[in-house]
């Protein structure tokens, strides 16, 4: 019985993101004024078979954690 | 003296890395599925787009058959080199400090820089002179860099003991940092001085035809460091460096 996951990946706070600072920078030209701390990350989906698994998978491949903070969201 | 080019599904630059190496020793490819070194004395980790960079550049080439050997190889001491995606691989594999993170101009960027090299007593840069040398001359290196993702970063603690032990090893001259990398800094070797990485590409500048010879250098560097200081067959002069 597996465990549908979402890793959530993000710049560590303090490392400049341009990525997030671009889209803020985009949403006051629509009318979305006032919008802050914008930052752009990835997603990865996954079905795993042990939920432990999840977190050396993160250090090990799907974050670089010198760089990135990481989030775990289980389907329940 | 051979050097080992490894070569990745996505590696573009391990031709000229192979041509590169061969002006001053010989050279072979290294397929990534292949555990063999093939009695390399060094290997170089060539430009390019690794497993096409998917989920971050250098992610999954790090954990490439290839890898597994030449992280051994690195562990007992061997040159390795890593150019670019190969800078990228090898701070991924551990094997250099920090990180790369994508330009803060967000572009795929191509241009000549001048690097200057802030440590000359290191295997990978003990051949880059300045002619007629005086006291106080910074060796400097016109190559060209071609990346999306080559702002270097490390964490204050890591920067602090990089500058102790002497580990940054090229910064772009003044003015010329144009993907944000902290510091400056180009290229940086791990703490033993046997693993250098940087973004731009000496393989690409091994001729005066295409505009300047001045990687040249990084390679003779390699085969004096594995050879001895006086390695045969060097042209006595191995690259140009302009006073600063």
């Amino acid at each position: 019985m597996s465990v549908r996951a979402r890793v959530l990946i993000r710049p560590k706070a303090g490392i400049l993101d341009p990525q997030g600072e671009a889209v803020q920078r985009a949403l006051p030209a629509l009318g979305f004024d006032g919008v802050q701390n914008v930052h752009v990350g990835r997603m990865v989906e996954l079905d795993v078979p042990d939920q432990t698994q999840l977190e050396p998978m993160c250090e090990k491949l799907l974050a670089n954690p010198l760089v990135e903070d990481y989030e775990i969201v289980l389907d329940v | 003296m051979k050097f080992g080019v490894l070569r990745f599904p996505g590696s573009c630059d391990e031709v000229d890395a192979l041509y590169a190496a061969r002006r001053v020793g010989d050279a072979e490819l290294l397929w990534h599925g292949d555990r063999d070194l093939r009695g390399a004395d060094a290997i170089v980790v060539p430009g390019g787009f690794s497993y096409g960079d998917y989920l971050r550049a250098g992610a999954i080439a790090r954990f490439s058959p290839v890898m597994e050997s030449v992280i051994a190889f690195a562990r007992e001491g061997g040159l390795v080199l890593g150019i670019c995606n190969g800078f990228q691989v090898l701070c991924e594999a551990q094997l250099l400090p920090g990180a790369l993170l994508p330009n803060t101009n967000l572009r795929f960027t191509f241009r000549q820089v001048d690097l200057e090299v802030v440590e000359r007593d290191t295997a990978f840069t003990c051949a880059c002179l300045v002619e007629g040398e005086q006291a106080g001359d910074v060796a400097r290196l016109s190559i060209p860099a071609k990346h999306s993702w080559g702002r270097y970063y490390a964490d204050d603690a890591t920067l602090a003991a990089m500058r102790e032990n002497g580990q940054i090893v090229l910064r772009y001259a003044p003015g010329q940092n144009f993907n944000g990398s902290i510091e400056d800094i180009a290229g940086v070797r791990n703490e033993r001085g046997n693993v250098f990485g940087l973004m731009p590409h000496p393989e690409h500048a091994v001729d005066e035809l295409t505009g300047s010879a001045d990687g040249l250098c990084i390679f003779a560097s390699m085969r004096m460091a594995a050879e001895g200081a006086d390695a045969s067959g060097l042209p006595p002069r191995i690259a140009g460096g302009a006073r600063v």
